[in-house]
């Protein structure tokens, strides 16, 4: 392990700079941005979840008293591939699909027209007149029964990727992928127990609390502007002129502040549609979804079906896993099944194992990115196995986890070797904590799992400017969803020697900072965090240059220490040290202003794995459950802020555990969701959880100059199999389907 | 869409009583206004009874209590009299929306909103409570069981509104309660409840009982095999056990998302025994 180092900035933990604006409701947000001669945009979206579309007629739309502009799958141009870049999974010309239907309606909600008027009142008086001719066809809703042959075809065109020989039959699977290593036959022979389960989860949505939203504007010369809630500008910018066939240079994104994400805002929805609205009606169109529209038409996570088998020595080695998923992908391809495939075992040491992943098709929305995407779903059922093989060892369960736990050097199942990572200190803290150590309250059961996240790097820019008077502008292009400009400032104040409150960050737009990739993959922290590190030690370098000049010395005679330059010991001058704002002031006399900058690919982004402990109890007359302490342990490599990591495990604590006990998107026969709005898609209230309580393990990431980790997903990870493992203890029977409503718990107490 | 705030009732019988078109009658506004956002309903014209006199107050007479159809929830959670006199009408009162839902919503509006999940309404029928009701050929006292007669459907006839809610001085040894299930904590719909109210006589046995469920049927569900069930008990296990199947025996819901027939069923019973137990307690049982 690493030396402790101590820092100045690093791990304080000062107020949010975005903080005032957002209290006192001064913050932009995405449907904020207001305009002269704004018109208001709506969308038509299909009654029918799967339907072939004859024909649209906007004719009637357009001639009513107020409407300026009617559009539908018509009048975009054909789409262009290409890989969607970040997190989200599938291809450009999907997406395109996706934001308007062209010949099909996917799903219930699928976007066919859309309108601009004057008021939103008549937008939606407009959208009634709108005539759609559908031919309907039967829903495919059922993961499984979407994979028969013989079931209904979302698309013709569709021939399964990653077969050993190429497919001849369409199908609704769009994609399979193996994983294996060792034999598993003969590590199911070791095996002293085994164990088997099949694990459903229902598709379930992040529930960001801000609706996706904005405003667009396209002036004569066709040049766009639009203001949105993003999770990446840069990255809503590239997907929509390939979408509108627009050179990037003729589209300005500007990221507002954003009412979060989760993953859920890294693809574009409305955009391109008020870019042509705007375009067709020569007004700034804004458009605002609204709750129910954000259920029905914008990415959940998948449904899944996973089949797990693992089996170990009485000593509790593990010997051999098996696994077989199918991830519902939604209307297009594109469902997490690699990150799936790839974490299910990635907390362990397994010589012997095996995993198969299907993509499948179904009439349901177009899934995207949710923390940690596909990592939850697949490791549930892992954690769930780990639960039952440790009840059969009669064994502890952070003990069968530490007789198996990865280090340094395991080779991971997704193929390279780990550097430094945190899980066995996540183990040993957990073993001891004393939320571990003290009894199960009555009536109560305790549910233990282990979570992980592989994070990612990626591209980020960043700039440092130092003001004349010696106060520091950082500019980066990762919207702030998290917190990260406090971070920014952190590091930057940090590696400048300066004071935290000297230093400010923003987000620029995309025509004024370089290219940053989505804030997503928990990297902004660690990937634009090491371009602001990098961008200060240029400035750093800058003034080394000009105080050497200023004295009359060589560059390797001035050190930077304390946020000043100083002459290096031995140099023979009796000079004073010169501060930030001592080189900024006379900057003009020096070569001009300081401006550092950097971009870079950010390489060893450093996995983050997790221990969360539940105890959970059980009304056993009516199933309901009371979530009696919640205790999150992660390794956060070096915590900037440790404040928003705490944030951050126990947001992912009070996420997952809804998606645990309650949440799921509810369907009837003809494929229409049930439930789309906050009452009866149940998120937790404030009142349903308890403080949540972590703890930080800090193994630094050898490839971060800080030793950073991402720690936004990896929390969201271990909370479906911790409670479910802890009600599995509380009512003495296993529940393989979540959530674990009460009806379910009910039924299973009953037998 | 025409918006009037009269200031008599007779003002508001009049308007409702000669609108053309779609009337709705404000107080809270708690379930009108949101169904106007939500595109269900379009009003012609909205009848604002909040400021005719005596309709946000709660009076507390020599037989009990009337409550204006435009108290609060929260303002009967602050009324310590009705609070002692009739806590399960308060507590299910005060289980509607959120904090700042029950500033503003009334259980005039839970009642004439005709919910079969509505919360008060169990609780208030349990309790024996009455209904004022003022209309073009003047006033009328109906039982509060008899307004409800399907989902958003009541028997108020056109120019009727609801002036207010009445509920006798409990008799000595009287005490009432109500529960409902929610998967949550908080700012959720009943997937069943259950109400009720006893009265004892000598030595803790059960005199008088009146057991309702909630969101298990079209309406609120009286169920007097329940009630029969543990009067002239102490209730005992077997009394309550037989409530509990008389309960269960009386449900008649439906599957939806909130919660299947089965769940709905055996949870209704659950809660009537439950209830049972503390409007035991708060009579004075031991």
């Amino acid at each position: 392990m690493a030396e402790a180092v101590s820092y100045k900035s690093i791990g304080t933990r000062p107020i949010r700079p975005d903080g005032v604006d957002k209290v006192t409701g001064r913050a932009q947000f995405g449907a904020d941005q207001n305009l002269p001669n704004m018109l208001y945009g709506r969308v038509l979206r299909s009654p029918h979840a799967h339907a072939v579309i004859k024909s649209v007629d906007v004719s009637a739309a357009l001639a009513l008293e107020g409407v300026y502009a009617a559009i539908s799958g018509a009048d975009f141009p054909g789409p262009k591939g290409g890989a969607l870049g970040g997190e989200g999974g599938g291809d450009v010309s999907d997406v395109a699909k996706n934001v308007m239907a062209r010949d099909k309606a996917l799903y219930h909600g699928h976007a066919v027209a859309a309108v601009a008027a004057r008021s939103q009142k008549i937008a939606e008086d407009a959208l009634a007149l709108i005539k759609v001719e559908y031919q309907v066809l039967t829903p495919v809703l059922d993961v499984i029964a979407a994979m028969n042959e013989g079931s209904p075809l979302l698309n013709e065109k569709n021939f399964t990727k990653g077969l050993p020989e190429k497919a001849t039959q369409p199908s609704n699977v769009a994609s399979v992928m193996k994983l294996a290593r060792g034999n598993v036959d003969e590590g199911f022979e070791q095996a002293d127990v085994i164990v088997e389960g099949e694990y459903t989860i229902p598709m379930a949505h992040q529930g960001y609390i801000e609706p996706h939203a904005c405003t667009a504007t396209v002036n004569e010369e066709g040049k766009a502007t639009v203001w949105c809630s993003t999770q990446g500008h840069f990255e809503f910018r590239a997907m929509t002129s390939k979408i509108l066939d627009m050179k990037v240079s003729d589209l300005k994104f500007i990221a507002t502040e954003i009412g979060g994400g989760f993953g859920g805002k890294t693809v574009v929805y409305l955009e391109p549609l008020a870019i042509m609205l705007s375009k067709a009606s020569g007004r700034p169109v804004k458009m605002m979804m609204t709750r129910e529209e954000v259920f029905r038409a914008t990415g959940p996570t998948s449904g899944t079906v996973c089949r797990v088998k693992v089996g170990a020595k009485k000593d509790g080695t593990l010997t051999a896993a098996k696994t077989w998923m199918a991830y519902e992908a939604g209307a297009f391809a594109g469902g997490p099944i690699g990150p799936g495939a790839m974490s299910i075992y990635a907390p362990y040491r397994l010589e012997n194992f095996h995993v198969e992943a299907y993509d499948v098709l179904v009439n349901k929305p177009k899934v995207a990115a949710y923390r940690a995407p596909g990592a939850p779903q697949s490791m549930h059922a892992m954690e769930c196995a780990m639960d039952e093989i440790a009840r059969k060892l009669n064994m502890d369960p952070i003990d069968l986890r530490l007789k198996n736990a990865a280090t340094e050097g395991t080779q991971a199942p997704y193929g390279p070797k780990f550097p430094a990572i945190g899980l066995i200190e996540c183990l040993e803290a957990a073993k001891v904590h004393p939320n571990y150590t003290s009894p199960v309250p009555a009536g109560a059961g305790r549910g233990v799992a282990v979570g992980f996240w592989f994070n990612v790097g990626m591209q980020s820019s960043a700039e440092v400017r130092i003001n004349e008077d010696g106060t520091v502008t950082v500019m980066e292009g990762s919207p702030d969803i998290g917190g990260s400009r406090a971070s920014m400032c952190l590091m930057a104040a940090e590696t400048l020697g300066v004071e935290y409150q000297e230093v400010k960050a923003y987000v620029g737009d995309t025509e004024s900072t370089g290219f940053c990739n989505v804030t997503g993959g928990s990297r902004t922290t660690f990937a634009t965090g090491m371009a602001v590190v990098q961008a200060c030690e240029d400035i750093i370098a800058q003034c080394k240059s000009r105080a050497a000049a200023t004295w009359g010395v060589d560059e390797d005679q001035v050190e930077w220490e304390d946020g000043q330059a100083i002459p290096a010991p031995g140099t023979n001058a009796d000079v004073k040290p010169l501060s930030l704002a001592d080189i900024a002031g006379n900057a003009a006399k020096t070569g001009g202003p300081l401006l550092g900058r950097a971009s870079l690919n950010a390489q060893g982004p450093g996995a983050s794995f997790a221990v969360n402990l539940t105890d959970l109890a059980v009304d056993r007359e009516t199933g309901k459950v009371d979530v009696l302490s919640f205790t999150a342990i992660q390794d956060a490599g070096t915590a900037i802020h440790p404040a928003y990591v705490e944030g951050q495990l126990q947001g992912g604590a009070a996420q997952g555990l809804g998606w645990a006990l309650n949440e799921e998107y509810i369907y009837d026969a003809n494929g229409v969701m049930q439930n789309a709005g906050f009452l009866d898609y149940r998120v937790p209230v404030a009142s349903d959880l308890p403080m949540i309580d972590t703890q930080i393990i800090e193994v630094p990431n050898p490839s971060h100059p800080y030793g950073v980790r991402g720690v936004g997903e990896t929390p969201i990870v271990a909370p479906l199999a911790a409670a479910a493992n802890a009600i599995r203890d509380a009512i003495g029977v296993r529940v393989y389907d979540l959530p674990l409503s009460p009806p379910r718990i009910l039924k299973a107490l009953e037998g | 869409m025409r918006y009037e705030a009269p200031s008599t009732t007779k003002e508001a019988v009049n308007l409702l009583a000669k609108a053309k078109g779609a009337a709705y009658v404000l107080a809270g506004g708690t379930d009108l206004l949101v169904r106007m956002k939500s595109d269900l309903i379009e009003p012609d014209l909205i009848v604002d009874i909040k400021r005719i006199k005596g309709m946000c107050e709660i009076k507390k007479t020599e037989s009990g209590f009337t409550i204006g159809a435009c108290v609060s929830a929260a303002q009967m959670g602050e009324h310590s009299g009705l609070k002692k006199a009739w806590p399960g009408v308060v507590e299910a009162a005060n289980l509607i929306g959120s904090d700042q839902i029950q500033g503003r919503c009334t259980v005039v509006g839970n009642l004439c909103n005709a919910s079969p999940a509505a919360d008060s309404v169990p609780a208030m029928i349990a309790a024996g409570a009455k209904v004022v009701i003022a209309g073009p050929n003047g006033k009328r006292t109906v039982s509060i069981d008899k307004v409800v007669t399907g989902p958003g459907k009541t028997s108020l006839k056109k120019g009727e509104v609801v002036e207010a809610i009445t509920l006798a001085k409990p008799e000595p040894k009287t005490g009432d309660a109500y529960l409902r299930f929610i998967p949550r904590t908080e700012m959720d719909i009943a997937v069943c409840s259950a109400g009720v109210s006893m009265t004892l006589g000598a030595k803790g046995v059960v005199k008088k009982a009146c057991v309702v469920l909630g969101a298990v049927g079209p309406t609120a569900v009286i169920v007097p095999a329940a009630a029969k069930a543990i009067i002239g008990t102490k209730l005992d296990d077997a009394a309550l056990a037989k409530l509990t199947a008389a309960c269960e025996k009386a449900c008649a819901p439906i599957d939806d998302k909130r919660g299947t027939i089965e769940f709905r069923t055996e949870v209704a019973g659950v809660l009537a025994r439950r209830a049972a137990k503390i409007a035991y307690d708060r009579a004075g049982g031991k």
